[in-house]
């Protein structure tokens, strides 16, 4: 951001405009916002070399793929986050990430709306945001080595000298408290 | 048609976060295709991975970076048409294992175990896990059943049950080797699953194995 710029506009919706205006300089102000933190993220997960390009890759798919962003779905920083992870899992791991599609004819659809799309993409991005800030420190550790380090459960039980089981039940506690902000009452197992 | 058994939230959290291995994730693809309660639950877990990101020490870019992208981005996106689903169609495998196996159930090339199962071995870039279909005849238990470790069954067509429940279509039996369960068919149709295990401990000491002879141990 310029010095002296102002508050942030709200990123949902400007990627929901970029969506449909195409505008370039409307995406820069996008990129100033993300392409830090994109690259902070890639640095952590895989490597520094790398990161400024992977960087600049996920930031051109977020511009191609703009069109297909919907805000009714979930926060820009959401829709971001994924496809950022999807490359460096690809770049890093060499791996595939399996994900379902909505237009496969075998695709069960909800029957109902789900509370996570009733609430709006910034409100449920705030409820998130506060869950995770009251998160305490052994679960917020666990969620900070599995997302921004790429450690798989074992990793994580290793590195913190802990039985797999307890790193499983860290994150069933931590992902319970984010599913309860936001108002999910099904609890399942 | 709800489904009873389903993913365990730390499965969900570590897919979220894209740092469980591509054999998990393909089991967790298959039945997230099939239950929109446990795609509602992943929503929450990738809101998670939006908001870390938001509050993330960034960066900084390299000069000129924005110039560089600017240079990459074609002013109109790259026509994307999804491919909908035709009415009528119908497929028994979700698209992420159609993605695998190269077609729908009847692209499955099954070998033969035991005296009338059958699997079919999918491959992965991952070197932690073992996939598999297996194909279990109505009524009878799975051919051959050991594992180490975890094992996920997702079920794809028929059912099966054993100590734990019955598990129908979308269904995932979460089990350990602390859990002692002979999975049968039930006997209206052969069942078919999705089996991913831990992959068999030899399989990880092949190199150290390989290199024993020049390392002298």
């Amino acid at each position: 951001m310029e010095p002296g710029s102002g508050a942030e506009p709200d990123m949902s919706q400007l990627l929901a405009e970029i969506g449909r205006t195409r505008d370039l300089d409307r995406f820069e102000l996008l990129f100033r916002h993300f392409a830090p933190r994109l690259k902070t993220y890639m640095a952590r997960t895989g490597s520094a070399a790398g990161a400024e390009e992977l960087m600049q890759e996920t930031l051109t798919t977020v511009w191609n793929k703009a069109t297909l962003y919907d805000p009714a779905k979930g926060a820009a920083s959401t829709w971001i986050f994924s496809i950022a992870r999807n490359l460096r899992i690809d770049a890093y791991r060499r791996e595939k990430h399996p994900q379902f599609d909505e237009n496969d004819p075998a695709f069960q659809p909800a029957e109902e709306p789900t509370a996570v799309q009733r609430i709006e993409a910034e409100q449920s991005a705030r409820l998130v945001r506060s869950a995770l800030a009251r998160l305490p420190a052994e679960q917020a550790e666990v969620m900070r080595l599995a997302f921004f380090e790429d450690n798989s459960q074992t990793d994580i039980a290793d590195a913190l000298k802990l039985p797999l089981g307890t790193v499983k039940s860290r994150m069933r506690l931590a992902l319970g408290k984010l599913r309860t902000a936001l108002g999910d009452a099904g609890d399942i197992r | 048609m709800s489904i009873n058994h389903h993913i365990a939230d730390d499965l969900l959290l570590s897919y979220a976060a894209g740092s469980l291995a591509e054999g998990w994730s393909l089991a967790v693809a298959t039945h997230l295709s099939l239950c929109a309660d446990c795609r509602a639950r992943l929503a929450a877990a990738e809101a998670a991975g939006g908001q870390m990101l938001e509050t993330i020490d960034g960066g900084a870019v390299e000069a000129g970076s924005w110039t560089a992208l600017r240079g990459r981005l074609a002013p109109a996106p790259p026509a994307t048409t999804p491919a909908k689903a035709s009415a009528g169609e119908v497929a028994v495998l979700p698209k992420p294992l159609r993605d695998y196996v190269g077609g729908d159930v009847e692209a499955i090339r099954w070998s033969a175990i035991g005296t009338a199962g059958a699997q079919f071995r999918i491959k992965t870039a991952d070197r932690e896990t073992q996939v598999r279909l297996l194909r279990i005849p109505a009524g009878k238990p799975v051919p051959e059943h050991t594992h180490r470790g975890r094992e996920l069954t997702v079920v794809l067509s028929g059912a099966f049950s054993d100590g734990v429940g019955r598990f129908a279509r979308g269904g995932v039996e979460d089990a350990d080797d602390s859990i002692e369960h002979i999975p049968t068919a039930t006997p209206e149709a052969d069942c078919i699953c999705l089996a991913v295990t831990d992959a068999p401990l030899r399989f990880r000491s092949l190199l150290v194995r390989a290199l024993q002879p020049f390392l002298g141990i």
